[in-house]
C-alpha cells in the first residue's frame, strides 16, 4: 500500500491478548473470545487437512476408469469421511467459530461475548465430538455417505457408524451454544451508538446464521439420536422392516442439513460484504437490503428441504411447492450479488489479497448459485440428480463460496488477529493458484454430471477419463493453493511486518483498537457516531489526502 | 474477565447482565422445542399410519400412575413458582423450603416413573426381540399387578386392534419406541433440572439470592416450567390416545 510506505516504522503494542498470560493452561482455560477463536482456528484447520487427505485419495483413485488405488469398500469410506470431516467439523464451525468469535465483540464494541464460559464450553464440546468421530475414522471408518441414510446406516452398514453419529450429535451442541451466544451478544452487548442499522454486515450475517443454528441443529441432534438408538438398541422409526419410514429420516435430516448450507454460506457472504466496501473505498450499496437478504435467506432456507428428495416419490404437488420455494432463495442471493457489484461500480478498487478472494467468491458463487437452480427445477433434476453435477454445484458453493470467504476473511483480519502482515505478493499468487486449481477441479465435474456420471461410484466408463484427469490435476493445484496460505500465514504470525492498527484502512470498530487487541478489546468503551462503511466522514482513516488528490472517482458515490 | 460482586466483567450493569441471561435461557428453550419437535414428528407420523397399534399400546399404560405423575409435576411447577416469587420479594427461608419441596416432588415423579418402567419390562413391552403386546393377556401369572377385569378389557381391545392391524405386535413396538424415547428424554431433562435445583438450594442456604440478584432462581424456574410443559403434551399424546371407549 502506498500510504503505508510513507508512514513511520510501526511497532507491536506492548500489551495485547496474546502476551497477557503465558502457558498451556492460560490457553486451555481461557475465556477470552479471541483466544477461543484461535483454539477453533487450530482445530478446524486440523479437520480441514484430514478432510483434504480423504479428498486427495478420492481424486487419485478416480484417475483411471477402473480405479487401481482403493477397493470399492475403501472408496465408500473415503468419500463418507471426506464429507463428514469437511461439513460437520470444518465448514460449519469455520467462519462463525473462528472469525465470528474473534470479531463480533470487537465489531460491536463489547469486551467479550455475553457468555464467555459457554463459549469455551462450546470449544470443548467440539473437541469431544471430534474425538468420537476421529475414533470412528481410525477404527475402520464409516461408509454410509455423510447423509447417514437409513436403513443403511442403522441396519446394514458394517462400519463404525455409532461413534461417528455420537460425535456429530455432540458437536451439534457446540454449534447451538455458539449461535445462542452470538444472538444474545448482538442483542444486549452493543456499544453506545451502535444501532441495529450501524452493525457491520458481517454481524448481520452472523445474526442470520445464528438463527439457523439454533433452530436447525436441535433437529439433527434428535434425528441422529433416534438413528443412533436404532442402531444400538433396535428402535424402529426409520426401519421399514419394523414398519418405520426411512423417508422420515430424510425429511428430518434435510430439515437441518439444507439450512446447514446457509450456516456455511451466510457468514462467507458477511465477510464479502466487509471486503468489497473496504477495497472499493465505497459505502456498501443498499445496506438495508443486504441485511434483510441475510434474514430472508435464513427464513426461506428452512422451507426448501425436500428439494433433496424430489426422487423419493413424494407428492408432485409438494415437489412443485418446494421447487418454487427453492427458486425464491435465489432472490435474496441475487440481491446480495447485485449489491456487491453495484458497490464496485465507480469505486476506487485496489487488488489486495482479500479483494482477490472476494472477486473469486463473486464468480464462483454466481456459478454455484445458478447451477443450483438447475437442480431445484423438477424436470432437470430428474436428469442430473445424484450425478457429478450435484457434486460440482455444492462444491462451487461450499468450497468456491464458503472457503473463499473464509480465506479472504483470514487474510483481511490476520493483521488484527496477529498484529502482523503476510507477504502480499505470495498471498496474491496463492489466491490465483487457488482460483485456477478450484475451477480445474470442479468445472469438469459439471460436464461429467451432465453426461451422466453418477456420484459415489468407484469406477466409471472410459470415455469420462479425460474430465476426471483434469479434475485430479486441478485438485493437486488446489492443494498447493491451500498449503501456501497455511505456511505463510503461520510464518507471518511470528515474523511478518508489523501491521499497525488499521492497515487497509477499513471503517469497522474492530480497526479502532490496537492490533492485536487488548484482552478487554478497547481501552474505553467506544461510542459510535458514524454510519457503516462511510469513508467520507472519517478523518481518522487518513484518507483525506488521497481524496483531495482526486484519486476517488468523482462519481464514486451517489 | 474480572468479576465485581455479582457483575461479570463483560457487562456494564446488572440489568444488562440479567437481560442477557434471560434472553439466553429463552433461546435455549427454543432449541429445546425444536429438539422435542423432531421426535414428536416421528410420533405423529407413526400414530397416523398405525393408529390401531398406537391406541392399543396407549391402553396398556396405567392411567392412574400417569395421571398421578401429572398432578405431581403441576404441583412442582407451583412450588417452583413460589420459590421464584420468594426470591423476588426477599423471603430467604421460603426460597429454600420451596426449592426443597420442588426437589421432593421431582423425586416422587422419578419414583412413579421407575414403577412404570419396571412394569413395562416385566410385561414384555420394551421394544426388542422379547416384545409381546399379548404377554399379559396370555400369561396372567406374569402380570400380578394387573387385575382380572382389566385383563379382560385389555384382551378385548387387543383382539379388536389385531383385527384392524394384523402386524399389531410390530407396530406396537413403534408406539413403545415413541413412549420410551419421549418419556426417556423428558426424564433426562428432569434429572438435569433436579441437579440445577440442588445447586440453587446450596446457593439459597448460603443466602445468595436477594431481590436485587436472583437470576439463577428465575432461569432454573423457566427451565423447570418448560420441562413441565413438555409433560403436559406427553401425557395426552401417550396415555390418552384412545380412552374414550
Amino acid at each position: 500500500m502506498s500510504t503505508a510506505a510513507a508512514a513511520p516504522v510501526k511497532t507491536m503494542p506492548e500489551h495485547h491478548y496474546l502476551n497477557a498470560t503465558y502457558g498451556i493452561r492460560s490457553w486451555l482455560l481461557t475465556v477470552d473470545h479471541k483466544r477461543i477463536a484461535l483454539l477453533y482456528l487450530a482445530s478446524v484447520t486440523f479437520f480441514f487437512f484430514i478432510g483434504g487427505f480423504f479428498a486427495m485419495m478420492i481424486r487419485l483413485h478416480l484417475l483411471t476408469p477402473s480405479g487401481y488405488l482403493l477397493s470399492a469398500d475403501t472408496y465408500n469410506r473415503m468419500f463418507t469421511m471426506h464429507g463428514v470431516a469437511m461439513i460437520f467439523f470444518f465448514l460449519i464451525p469455520s467462519i462463525p467459530a473462528v472469525l465470528g468469535n474473534f470479531l463480533i465483540p470487537l465489531m460491536i464494541g463489547a469486551k467479550d461475548l455475553a457468555f464467555p464460559k459457554i463459549n469455551l464450553l462450546s470449544w470443548y464440546v467440539y473437541v469431544v465430538g471430534g474425538a468420537f468421530t476421529l475414533y470412528s475414522m481410525v477404527s475402520g471408518g464409516l461408509d454410509t455417505g455423510w447423509t447417514f441414510y437409513t436403513p443403511l446406516s442403522t441396519v446394514y452398514s458394517n462400519s463404525a457408524v455409532a461413534p461417528a453419529v455420537v460425535g456429530i450429535f455432540i458437536t451439534g451442541f457446540s454449534s447451538i451454544l455458539t449461535g445462542l451466544n452470538f444472538l444474545v451478544t448482538i442483542h444486549t452487548m452493543r456499544a453506545p451508538g451502535m444501532t441495529w442499522f450501524r452493525l457491520p454486515m458481517f454481524v448481520w450475517a452472523h445474526y442470520a446464521t445464528s438463527i439457523v443454528m439454533i433452530l436447525g441443529t436441535p433437529v439433527i441432534a434428535i434425528t441422529l439420536a433416534l438413528a443412533g438408538m436404532e442402531r444400538l438398541f433396535g428402535l424402529g422409526f426409520f426401519n421399514p422392516a419394523m414398519g418405520g419410514d426411512p423417508i422420515l429420516f430424510q425429511h428430518l435430516f434435510w430439515f437441518y442439513s439444507h439450512p446447514a448450507v446457509y450456516i456455511m454460506i451466510l457468514p462467507a457472504m458477511g465477510v464479502i460484504s466487509e471486503l468489497i466496501p473496504t477495497f472499493a473505498r465505497k459505502q456498501l450499496f443498499g445496506y438495508h437490503f443486504v441485511a434483510a437478504a441475510s434474514l430472508a435467506i435464513a427464513v426461506i432456507g428452512f422451507l426448501v428441504w425436500t428439494h433433496h428428495m424430489f426422487l423419493t416419490g413424494q407428492s408432485t404437488y409438494a415437489a412443485l411447492v418446494f421447487s418454487f420455494l427453492t427458486f425464491l432463495v435465489a432472490i435474496p442471493s441475487a440481491v446480495k450479488t447485485f449489491n456487491w457489484v453495484a458497490t464496485l461500480y465507480g469505486g476506487s478498487i485496489s487488488f489486495d489479497t482479500p479483494m482477490l478472494y472476494a472477486f473469486g467468491f463473486l464468480g464462483l458463487f454466481l456459478i454455484g448459485g445458478l447451477t443450483g437452480l438447475f437442480l431445484g427445477c423438477l424436470g432437470t433434476d430428474i436428469h442430473i440428480h445424484d450425478t457429478y453435477f450435484v457434486v460440482a454445484h455444492f462444491h462451487y458453493i461450499m468450497v468456491g463460496g464458503a472457503i473463499m470467504g473464509y480465506l479472504g476473511g483470514l487474510h483481511f483480519w490476520w493483521p488484527k488477529m496477529t498484529g502482523r502482515m503476510y507477504p502480499e505478493w505470495l498471498a496474491r499468487i496463492s489466491a490465483l493458484i487457488l482460483f485456477v486449481g478450484f475451477n480445474l477441479t470442479f468445472f469438469p465435474q459439471f460436464l461429467l454430471g451432465y453426461l451422466g456420471m453418477p456420484r459415489r461410484y468407484h469406477v466409471y466408463p472410459p470415455e469420462f477419463q479425460v474430465y476426471n484427469v483434469m479434475s485430479t490435476a486441478g485438485a493437486s493445484i488446489l492443494a498447493i493453493g491451500y498449503l501456501l496460505p497455511m505456511i505463510y500465514l503461520t510464518w507471518a504470525a511470528f515474523c511478518g511486518k508489523v501491521a499497525g492498527d488499521n492497515p487497509w484502512p477499513a471503517t469497522g470498530l474492530e480497526w479502532k483498537t490496537q492490533s492485536p487487541p487488548l484482552t478487554e478489546n478497547f481501552e474505553v468503551t467506544p461510542v459510535v457516531t458514524w454510519e457503516p462503511y462511510d469513508f467520507h466522514n472519517r478523518p481518522d482513516l487518513g484518507l483525506d489526502a488521497v481524496a483531495a488528490n482526486g484519486v476517488v472517482p468523482a462519481h464514486g458515490d451517489d | 474477565m474480572h468479576r465485581t460482586g455479582e457483575l461479570y466483567g463483560q457487562f456494564k450493569t446488572l440489568e444488562q447482565q440479567k437481560e442477557s441471561a434471560t434472553l439466553g435461557m429463552w433461546i435455549f428453550l427454543i432449541t429445546e422445542v425444536m429438539f422435542f419437535g423432531g421426535i414428536m414428528l416421528a410420533y405423529a407420523l407413526n400414530r397416523h399410519v398405525y393408529f390401531p397399534a398406537f391406541a392399543a399400546g396407549s391402553n396398556t399404560l396405567s392411567l392412574k400412575l400417569g395421571g398421578f405423575n401429572t398432578v405431581v409435576l403441576l404441583a412442582s411447577s407451583f412450588t417452583m413458582a413460589v420459590a421464584v416469587w420468594s426470591s423476588q420479594v426477599g423471603k430467604k427461608t421460603l426460597i429454600s423450603i420451596f426449592l426443597l419441596l420442588t426437589i421432593t416432588l421431582g423425586f416422587v415423579f422419578f419414583g412413579v416413573k421407575y414403577v412404570e418402567y419396571s412394569q413395562k419390562f416385566h410385561h414384555h413391552l420394551v421394544p426388542g426381540k422379547k416384545f409381546d403386546i399379548f404377554y399379559c393377556v396370555n400369561n396372567p401369572a406374569g402380570c400380578p399387578d394387573v387385575d382380572a377385569p382389566e385383563l379382560m378389557e385389555e384382551s378385548k381391545l387387543l383382539d379388536e386392534a389385531k383385527a384392524a392391524d394384523p402386524d399389531l405386535n410390530a407396530h406396537a413396538q413403534l408406539y413403545y419406541s415413541a413412549y420410551f424415547g419421549m418419556t426417556g428424554l423428558h426424564a433426562l431433562h428432569m434429572v438435569i433440572g433436579a441437579g440445577l435445583l440442588f445447586w440453587l438450594l446450596k446457593g439459597s442456604l448460603a443466602g445468595r439470592f436477594t431481590p436485587q440478584w436472583n437470576t439463577p432462581v428465575d432461569l432454573v424456574g423457566l427451565y423447570w416450567h418448560f420441562v413441565d410443559i413438555v409433560w403436559i403434551y406427553l401425557f395426552p399424546l401417550l396415555y390418552l390416545i384412545d380412552r374414550h371407549k
